[in-house]
């Protein structure tokens, strides 16, 4: 009987406040734009029995997603996404590589520190991170004052409210989430390999590249799909930091409920970006567990 | 035609394949090796054997280049190998953990370090399969380290260290993770690869049967010195210390007095009991402390008084019972305990001692050893 | 032994740099005492106090603190519960699409989860407020506890449960007196977790929020989309300060811990 409640609550919860609107979700999509409140037909009348189901079955259509397929601004979006949280996470993974290998490679007394140092931006507002560089972005921002300074540019940067400063804003995010299982591949690598590569006649660096470098690959593979799964959804960064050329499908969905108040379309946009984020998440699925495989 | 006794340490003319000189290895305050020598010869297979901290791990490092000597110089084949990196050297290692590359196959393991050397195809595929009928990995090619049992990746591990015939092999502790059987097996394999290849090898354990099953020649080191250099028997029968004795197998410790007349001792060691007969070739001068060592399977226990020249009664206060042979603990009046063992030749219903009996031990006087330290 | 590379050592700085710089020019940026954010005239604490006046950034901030604390509290008890049914429970039917539910919402997109459960709310006529937060805010919550939670439970030495039982303990017993004190850090940890993760959301805040109801990230973002404001540098000064005080507070106290422990252990040898 306990074992019942202990499952049932958390069990019920998620039902309720997760899967029952996502549900909703869908069939939203697939409904009718409406002007009034809620604004989507069909509505679900289950006192009309079953043949309220039928209608309401019978009412809905894909009319959204064929829509989303006619209109430029939808699939660019995705596709403007894609390419955004892609160059991001390779700029991620760039400039998380070597503070994790430099992380793994520092003196034991030394790894608690670095260790809380990459954690405590995570704990700091999302927000705020962001928000950071705005002042240093802006055409009269700090690194326009510092270049224009040292006279490497006689003109100010554009860089805030374009794509260049979305990279910047999510590597700077996301960092961490790049670091910690690089970190993580490269600490537990033994260092009797390396010691072993070299009595076999490797260099310093050619035992880099073919050991450290193969052996922290799940670890790289985890870091990209831990930023680029969040990237591609991410809505703070590009309003923020992106201009209003920057097309993502957070930003998109967002405007389209809050502005142009289309919630069938936004519930088929969601619908889409759910799709697209399948493949990648069972990708990282198959890592870790590859990845617990290789350790038992 | 009489078969000649592989023993170069014994010839001047021989010249030794590797020579430290002098060497001492310090980290930090701490000294790790005390002012070394030693001469290890072509086609040997030399043991170094200690307890661990006691230095040998850290005399084979220096030998694989990933230690340097803080003074002394470490020469092979004449040549001084101190300023050569470990990726240089003539010499390879086999790891304790094994160190194979997890993310490779037994074969790509194996041809690591001769795709280094920038070998043709042909060459390596030739040398890897050799090597692989060596250690008989031949089914197990395009395996990965996590799916072979211990003992085969001790081969694979193996095998990749001997792939590119190094004039000298380090093993360290190479059969610890195997369960006991399995490694008896493979010490005689090691024993038959080593005498194959002719390569010579330096093997670091804590384990003293090992050593003794597996060497031409052993080294008993303690705090960074080595404390005897011998073949296995020597160092059984006539080891130099009380530590080298009590560190290769049992023995029974008696404390006394010595009065030497020729080669024979007097050892007085209690005030109620008459001394013990020894005989040695050292000089002990009249009353100098010495110590008599003797091993329990040289100790006798019957049941009257024997007339051998050591004989001494006590009471039977422990019996291990070990299948093959029994150890009775046997204690003397003035509360020494000494240690005999005997063949089990008859069934055990049948056994003539047990707890409590009245026994008499004895030894010749040519069975113990006496030391001075 | 070890000591840093060069490559190592510049890795570091650079990286490090990079992660604190923005946030260091922030803080300093915030006692400049121009309204202008680009030019420095002085030192001033001019923005604090205009902050300290400012009603609708202190009410917002209650509403924050208030939904952070409701809803941690209560995704911490349901994670655990969550976490305890995903590793102990065993079989039972539902069993996949609830571990399912427990980390789909770690990697749904923000921007997914509040439009759900707007239209969740809408659909059952729950007037959006500071209730409606706490519910969405629980519920992806509670994932991550789990997912902390149940980590620590996996390497938890089962036979001590079972030594409880064996003494005599009911179940619940055996949970309360045994694995909860040993489980206890990992349960702290989610509740903070949770806890940040309520105060750091402005998405599933800004769809599940009504209009009485404004959270401090949404006042924020509302405020910085119009461009740098000298009271929201202030106020995230203040906010990065909470911050590295709480996190170096806390690894100070886990590491005295682990000293004493050392020692203590140490000491037991020796007797």
């Amino acid at each position: 009987m306990r074992r019942l409640i202990l499952i049932a609550v958390p069990y019920l919860w998620l039902l309720a406040f997760f899967l029952v609107p996502f549900l909703i979700v869908l069939k939203i999509a697939l409904s009718d734009y409406n002007l009034s409140i809620p604004p989507y037909t069909p509505q679900l009348d289950l006192s009309a029995g079953w043949q309220g189901i039928k209608d309401f079955y019978d009412a809905l259509d894909f009319e959204n997603f064929t829509f989303l397929t006619s209109d430029d601004l939808y699939w660019k979006a995705y596709l403007s996404s894609l390419k955004i949280a892609v160059i991001s996470t390779f700029m991620t993974l760039l400039v998380g590589y070597p503070i994790a290998y430099g992380m793994a490679q520092a003196p034991d007394e030394w790894r608690p520190t670095l260790m809380m140092l990459v954690i405590l931006p995570f704990w700091t507002s999302f927000l705020i991170r962001v928000y950071s560089w705005m002042g240093i972005l802006s055409n009269e921002g700090l690194l326009n004052k510092f270049l224009l300074w040292t006279g490497v540019i006689d003109q100010p940067l554009i860089i805030l409210s374009t794509n260049t400063a979305v990279y910047i804003g999510i590597v700077y995010t996301y960092l961490p989430f790049m670091i910690l299982p690089i970190y993580a591949a490269l600490e537990k690598l033994d260092g009797s390999l390396l010691e072993a590569a070299e009595d076999l006649g490797c260099s310093r660096l050619s035992a880099f590249w073919l050991v450290t470098f193969p052996l922290s690959r799940s670890g790289m593979v985890a870091g990209c799909f831990l930023v680029f799964i969040p990237a591609l959804g991410e809505f703070v960064i590009p309003s923020l930091l992106g201009g209003s050329s920057t097309l993502m499908i957070g930003k998109v969905l967002w405007e389209e409920f809050f502005s142009n108040r289309d919630w069938p379309v936004a519930s088929a946009v969601a619908v889409v970006l759910l799709l697209i984020l399948v493949i990648p998440i069972v990708l990282f699925q198959r890592n870790q567990e590859r990845q617990q495989e290789a350790e038992r | 035609m009489p078969q000649k006794v592989f023993a170069p340490w014994d010839d001047p003319q021989e010249k030794p394949l590797i020579q430290f000189k002098n060497v001492t290895k310090r980290f930090g305050s701490f000294t790790a090796i005390d002012n070394l020598n030693l001469d290890i010869f072509e086609r040997e297979f030399f043991a170094l054997l200690g307890p661990s901290g006691c230095g040998k791990t850290t005399l084979m490092r220096m030998l694989a280049g990933f230690e340097t000597p803080t003074e002394g110089t470490i020469q092979l084949s004449g040549k001084d190998i101190g300023g050569v990196p470990p990726n240089q050297r003539a010499v390879n290692m086999m790891f304790q953990s094994y160190a194979l590359f997890p993310h490779l196959s037994v074969w790509e393991n194996i041809a690591f370090g001769l795709k280094r050397e920038g070998k043709d195809k042909g060459a390596i595929e030739t040398r890897v399969s050799e090597m692989m009928r060596l250690t008989r990995l031949e089914k197990f090619r395009n395996r990965k380290p996590h799916q072979l049992s211990g003992g085969q990746r001790q081969r694979v591990a193996l095998a990749r260290s001997l792939a590119k015939a190094p004039k000298l092999l380090l093993l360290d502790e190479p059969l610890g993770a195997l369960d006991r059987k399995l490694r008896e097996e493979t010490q005689f394999e090691l024993m038959d690869i080593q005498e194959k290849t002719g390569t010579t090898f330096v093997i670091v354990t804590h384990d003293q049967e090992e050593a003794m099953t597996v060497a031409s020649r052993v080294a008993v080191m303690d705090e960074g010195k080595l404390v005897q250099v011998a073949t296995p028997d020597r160092i059984y029968e006539g080891p130099n210390s009380v530590y080298v004795a009590d560190f290769i197998g049992d023995v029974n410790i008696i404390e006394g007095r010595a009065h030497q007349t020729g080669d024979k001792v007097q050892v007085i060691w209690s005030e109620s009991e008459p001394p013990l007969m020894a005989t040695t070739q050292k000089n002990f001068s009249l009353d100098q402390k010495c110590y008599m060592a003797i091993r329990p399977e040289k100790v006798g226990i019957s049941a009257d008084r024997p007339t051998a020249a050591n004989a001494l009664k006590g009471k039977i206060l422990d019996i291990a019972y070990l299948g093959n042979i029994s150890t009775y603990h046997v204690e003397l009046p003035s509360g020494h305990v000494i240690k005999a063992q005997e063949a089990n030749t008859r069934r055990i219903a049948r056994r003539h001692f047990t707890w409590e009996d009245e026994v008499w031990i004895s030894w010749t006087d040519t069975a113990a050893v006496l030391l001075e330290q | 032994m070890r000591r840093f590379s060069w490559f190592n050592a510049t890795a570091l700085t650079l990286g490090f740099v990079f992660l604190y710089l923005p946030m260091v020019i922030l803080v300093i940026y915030s006692f400049n005492a121009s309204k202008l954010v680009t030019v420095w005239a002085g030192f001033s604490t001019r923005w604090y106090g205009e902050l300290m006046r400012n009603e609708a950034f202190l009410d917002a901030a209650l509403v924050t603190l208030k939904v952070g604390i409701v809803s941690s509290t209560l995704a911490t008890v349901l994670g655990t519960m969550g976490a305890y049914v995903m590793i102990r429970a065993g079989r039972f039917t539902g069993r996949t699409l609830f571990s399912g539910m427990i980390y789909a919402p770690l990697v749904m997109p923000e921007v997914i989860t509040g439009l759900s459960l707007l239209l969740l709310f809408i659909g059952i006529g729950l007037d959006r407020g500071i209730v409606t937060i706490i519910l969405a805010h629980t519920t992806f919550s509670m994932c991550y506890v789990s997912v902390v939670v149940s980590s620590r439970l996996v390497s938890f030495d089962r036979s001590l449960e079972e030594a409880a039982l064996d003494l005599g303990a009911s179940p619940f017993e055996a949970f309360r007196l045994v694995t909860l004190p040993i489980i206890a850090p990992a349960v702290i940890s989610g509740w903070l977790l949770a806890f940040t993760l309520s105060l750091d959301d402005l998405v599933i805040a800004s769809f599940t929020a009504g209009p009485s109801s404004t959270t401090l990230p949404i006042k924020i973002f509302s405020a910085v989309r119009l461009g740098v404001s000298p009271e929201i540098n202030a106020l995230s000064t203040i906010m990065i300060s909470i911050v590295t005080v709480g996190v170096i507070g806390a690894s100070l106290v886990s590491k005295r811990a682990a000293v004493k422990r050392q020692e203590e252990e140490r000491a037991a040898v020796r007797t």
